[in-house]
């Protein structure tokens, strides 16, 4: 989808002289503190005009929001998201060679670029892929010749006269149905699925392979990266993200548990083991200590919208990669730098491992990622600005103006600051997602969604 | 930081101690080997990745099971874990240990 072709309505970000300044719009999900594991949201989307609004959860559902079109010109009010369609997507299952069983979280969800009246979504676990219709019904036939309303057969001798049924209103009904189930074709756990620009085709990706699909065909995929090594005791590194170009259907781009990416060429061969170009930045490997291959490894890659760039969040970081650049990245920003002195405890309950998601405002201006405590960083790549936000019930009155917080590393702690041992590591936000034409954001917490939009003056 | 008795350090200590000083991260690689002094050579590497690769819950495997009933027999039975430890290695996993696992039927919480 050309970017140029829609209207950006995004209003600058920063205020001349001023802040970031975001307000809460709306929280999903139940307060009590005794979160279920299903309920843990596993991934967030928004379509490609910003309408709908797709979560997917540990329990393997899909629960889909809609903005609703506000009627009224009223400036600080923007339309709510409300909820428009639930379902399960996914169901647990059992390998049964293997002995495994086959979690029903939802790993990731995709929305496609409309075509007809009906919205299409591909969810996916860690082994298969579906292709979901979301549909409306608002209308339904009245007046057969041979039922009665309630569906009984009327009795034939009784119609002496012919009548043409018609269509009436009714309430609107949302029906969910799987199209296409894409299976058996993953060996290992599916991380991404990307929709190509054709329309046509889309990527998934497992920790060594990345397959292509046509999206009517579900019996047959083509692998077009393998980087299993023939001998398993030689694996060094796997694929942690995949993505299509947002415009050119031949490029895509993976990225590694070692902190590089690369960008393949599908014109080039049909088995894209060799990669086109190879973006990694130099380390000095007097710096180098146990933890640097591990905070390194990429745990989420996105191209920006006009396609000039992309984005990569490792542990520590987040950075913007021009894509004629192989070797540094253009941008770096530091997510929560104060973590480097903790690692040792982190990785002892594992959080080091934590896959954190990244996104890109609409005009590729500002962009988002998740941290600890159920804070949230932004940097506006412009203005050199940069935002720690909190999502949190007690900042949740409407429109209330979201206070930046602070995290205090280190001597005086000021009022209102955190200090980093007070950081509360299980409340992580891992998936977050940006309206692609307005400041509305998608937070997920633990088992919470938040809305928030940018303050309208 | 003055020299001890015991003799001059060496240059590698020497350098260690500086890296300590100016990188919180080998700091940080310090105290895990203090706690870990087994902690893979290769770090990073293999173990991770096949831990990675083999994620998600060992179930029930009748012809394992049987296999190690068999061989349990020649063996006094021996006391049961006083917890429920997790499943982990060649732990042949036995119906009493197994998690109950349904499908979750209930509505998510998003949605109301």
């Amino acid at each position: 989808m050309n970017s140029a072709n829609h209207k950006i309505r995004t209003s600058n970000l920063s205020r001349p002289g001023g802040d970031m300044q975001w307000c809460f719009s709306q929280v999903k999900g139940a307060i009590d503190d005794d979160v279920a594991e299903a309920d843990i949201i596993s991934t967030v989307e928004f379509n490609h005009t910003g309408e709908l609004l797709a979560t997917g959860d540990k329990g393997g559902r899909v629960v889909i929001f809609q903005q609703e079109i506000d009627n009224k010109n009223v400036p600080q009010f923007r339309s709510e998201y409300n909820v428009y369609s639930t379902f399960q997507s996914h169901e647990p299952e059992f390998d049964y060679l293997k002995s495994l069983e086959i979690e029903e979280k939802i790993n990731k969800i995709r929305w496609l670029p409309q075509k007809n009246a009906a919205q299409f979504l591909l969810s996916t676990n860690d082994k298969t892929i579906k292709l979901w219709k979301i549909s409306e019904r608002d209308k339904r036939p009245e007046g057969y010749n041979l039922k009665e309303e309630d569906g009984r057969y009327r009795d034939p001798n009784t119609i002496t006269a012919l009548r043409v049924p018609v269509l009436i209103p009714m309430d609107l009904m949302v029906e969910a149905s799987p199209r296409r189930v894409f299976a058996n074709a993953h060996t290992y756990h599916i991380n991404s699925i990307s929709v190509n620009s054709d329309n046509e085709t889309y990527l998934s990706a497992d920790d060594l392979r990345v397959n292509l699909w046509n999206l009517e065909i579900t019996d047959r995929s083509f692998n077009i990266v393998d980087i299993k090594p023939a001998n398993m005791e030689e694996l060094t590194e796997v694929i942690t993200a995949a993505e299509f170009h947002p415009h050119q259907c031949n490029t895509f781009v993976y990225s590694s548990s070692k902190g590089t990416i690369r960008l393949c060429d599908m014109r080039v061969s049909a088995l894209c083991d060799k990669h086109s170009k190879l973006f990694e930045e130099p380390e000095n490997p007097s710096n180098r200590s146990f933890f640097s291959e591990i905070i390194s490894s990429i745990s989420d890659v996105k191209f920006s919208h006009n396609g000039r760039y992309m984005m990569t969040r490792d542990y520590l970081s987040v950075k913007i990669w021009d894509l004629n650049m192989e070797s540094r990245p253009v941008e770096t920003y530091q997510v929560h730098e104060y973590l480097r002195s903790k690692l040792c405890s982190l990785y002892e309950n594992d959080c080091i491992f934590d896959k954190f998601e990244c996104c890109w405002n609409g005009n590729d201006s500002v962009v988002m990622t998740g941290s600890y405590n159920n804070f949230f960083r932004m940097f506006d790549r412009g203005h050199r600005r940069d935002a720690t936000l909190e999502a949190s019930r007690e900042n949740s009155k409407p429109l209330q103006v979201l206070k930046p917080r602070k995290v205090c590393t280190g001597g005086k702690r000021k009022k209102d600051e955190i200090s980093v041992d007070s950081l509360d590591f299980n409340k992580k936000i891992l998936h977050t997602a940006w309206h692609p034409q307005d400041n509305i954001i998608a937070v997920a917490t633990t088992n919470n969604l938040y809305i928030f939009q940018d303050k309208v003056n | 930081m003055t020299e001890q008795g015991e003799g001059a350090r060496t240059l590698e200590e020497q350098q260690e101690m500086e890296d300590k000083v100016i990188s919180p991260e080998k700091a940080e690689e310090a105290k895990l080997k203090a706690r870990f002094p087994n902690i893979g050579a290769k770090p990073g590497g293999s173990d991770f990745l096949r831990k990675r690769l083999q994620k998600g819950q060992k179930y029930f495997d009748s012809g394992d099971y049987n296999m190690a009933q068999a061989k349990m027999k020649n063996k006094p039975l021996p006391s049961a874990p006083a917890e429920k430890t997790e499943i982990t290695g060649d732990h042949i996993p036995t119906p009493q240990d197994l998690p109950q696992r349904k499908t979750s039927i209930v509505a998510s919480k998003l949605a109301v």
